[in-house]
């Protein structure tokens, strides 16, 4: 069967996006690799989906995930690794989702396609970064949030951005002595954080008041510079900073867990597989291109959310619905008679996101400073273990782009396809981030693939087995 | 509610609806293999099936992501 539209995310702007399509009487198909809908912001444990207890913004996109289930095929677990055009125009994206004990790659045929792939954290290379107990600040998030797990006893929050903050808070809550938020940019401290400029005053507020609550010191233009232990992390070196980042002066502080974060990494590798064209956002990372209703240079493929420009959820949340509206609009059932089908109501809050978004990432920059953190042995490319002393080889036998450095010395070239140190090799090569070249987005095992080419027909489009949550 | 899960030998409890890497992050053990060069401990690090510092073998099988991973009761988890 071929849908109408095939959502690829989960998330805020996915499930907007697919649920405003199938209310407009779409067939649609949504696809997350989670075990449950969310996404990272929205993620949540087994227990939030029937307990009474979930805060309004989560119980409201609850309401939603529930909505669509009703209307629109939603598969979990389901990993898209592929997506290409099919001779006949239709688009055919390709997904690897668990089996019994094996593994099953199941194809969804549809004529257009919603990117809402999200993002994950940008983290920087430094000394011991590696060791068990360093965390990225999303995944010691994503622990509380999905599986009520607290990171560590005695953890402390580094790296830029307003997103270090709900994950202090939250770790503070569940009952962590968070030591300290280290921002490296700033210099304003929290009574004139930047979300107070940007109409935010009230959420900044609620987070300085659970900080000063838990007695969480926040300190600007400083930062973890160096994690040290033996087989885990037992304490860290933290900086002060210039505004270059460059080290002033160093402390020693005992801890058994970190939570980095430097930004965000926009997940777009489906659209550069169909040759959408990039852009470089605000803050150098390479983003989907889009218009105002949301359309990729590719017809039929349309963007939402983080990889069109990280702005965070609600943002994302906007995009999905007017990307919704768009595509109902494409396929001959405008909901209104705004321009594309968009309501001027929702295409007008999408453009403050939008400068919501770019305004942040002007605010937290990642300054140059970090590069005199390293050490000729610390790891650079965490899977390949690359240190930094190979990748300035490279760059001394003449490779002078990040490609090159990764031909020559190997970062990027593992598990995670470049995902973790991307950035960081970009930024040692001297370059911006460029757009990812990954036609496999996610491991997939031969059988699987086997199991493509003989299995075809039956494999469509089938719900997974353990049925839905 | 809660069940268990064999690491090693060693019994880890289990909240339904964590993930293999969550609950053996929770019962203190944060490393499970090794990497193939310097041999250095990996456990989680992004938490949500990005970096593959993760990897672990259940049941037998072939590595899978532990973040991505739902505990299923007795789920045998081989360390490396």
């Amino acid at each position: 069967m071929t849908y109408d539209l095939l959502v690829a995310g989960g998330g805020p702007a996915g499930v907007a996006g697919a649920l405003t399509a199938a209310l407009a009487g779409l067939r649609v198909a949504l696809v997350d690799s989670g075990q449950r809908l969310g996404g990272q912001y929205f993620r949540h444990t087994a227990a939030d989906e029937t307990g009474p207890g979930a805060k309004p913004d989560l119980a409201r996109f609850l309401r939603q995930a529930r909505a669509l289930e009703a209307r629109a095929d939603v598969l979990l677990r389901h990993q898209a690794w592929n997506v290409s055009r099919e001779p006949d125009g239709d688009l055919v994206l390709r997904c690897v989702t668990r089996n019994g004990d094996g593994e099953r790659v199941a194809e969804l045929r549809g004529r257009r396609l919603l990117i809402a792939t999200g993002a994950h954290d940008r983290p920087l290379p430094f000394p011991g970064w590696d060791l068990p107990g360093v965390l990225t600040a999303g995944g010691a998030q994503a622990l509380l949030k999905g599986s009520g797990v607290v990171a560590g006893r005695r953890v402390v929050v580094s790296g830029t951005g307003p997103f270090l903050l709900p994950v202090a808070a939250g770790l503070a809550a569940a009952g962590a002595r968070v030591l300290g938020v280290h921002e490296a940019n700033g210099g304003l401290g929290l009574a004139r954080h930047p979300l107070h400029a940007l109409s935010k005053a009230g959420e900044a507020a609620g987070y300085a008041a659970a900080l000063a609550r838990h007695r969480v010191p926040y300190r600007t233009r400083q930062a973890v510079v160096a994690a040290h232990g033996d087989r885990e992390v037992e304490a860290v070196t933290l900086a002060r900073l210039d505004a270059a980042w460059n080290v002033l002066a160093t402390r020693v502080v005992e801890c058994d867990t970190v939570a980095v974060g430097y930004g965000f990494v926009p997940q777009i590798e489906l659209g550069t597989q169909l040759g959408c064209a990039t852009r470089h956002d605000a803050d150098g990372s390479p983003v989907l291109a889009v218009d105002a209703a949301l359309r990729t240079s590719v017809p039929g493929v349309w963007a939402a959310g983080e990889p069109t420009g990280v702005a965070g959820w609600r943002p994302a949340e906007t995009e999905g619905r007017v990307a919704g509206y768009a595509i109902a609009a494409d396929a001959g059932r405008p909901a209104t008679a705004g321009p594309d089908g968009v309501p001027a109501v929702l295409a007008r809050r999408r453009e403050r996101g939008r400068a919501f978004g770019a305004a942040l990432q002007r605010a937290y920059p990642v300054m140059p400073g970090w590069r005199t953190w390293l050490r000729d042995d610390t790891l650079v490319c965490r899977c390949e273990e690359v240190p930094l002393a190979r990748v300035r080889e490279a760059q001394a036998l003449g490779a002078t782009g990040a490609r090159a450095v990764k031909l020559l010395a190997r970062p990027g070239m593992g598990w995670c396809q470049g995902r973790i140190c991307g950035y960081a090799v970009s930024c040692l090569a001297g370059e911006p981030p460029q757009p990812p070249r990954r036609p496999i987005a996610q491991p997939v095992t031969l059988g699987a693939l086997a199991e493509l080419t003989t299995d075809q027909d039956e494999s469509t489009a089938r719900r997974p087995s353990g049925g839905l949550p | 509610m809660t069940f268990h899960i064999t690491v090693g030998g060693r019994q880890v409890p289990v909240v339904p609806g964590q993930t293999i890497g969550a609950a053996l992050h929770a019962a203190g053990v944060r490393s499970w293999r090794s990497t193939r060069f310097g041999g250095r401990p990996r456990g989680l690090f992004c938490g949500i099936g990005v970096c593959f510092d993760c990897l672990i073998s259940v049941n037998g099988r072939p590595p899978e992501r532990a973040c991505l991973l739902e505990a299923a009761p007795g789920d045998e988890v081989t360390t490396a």
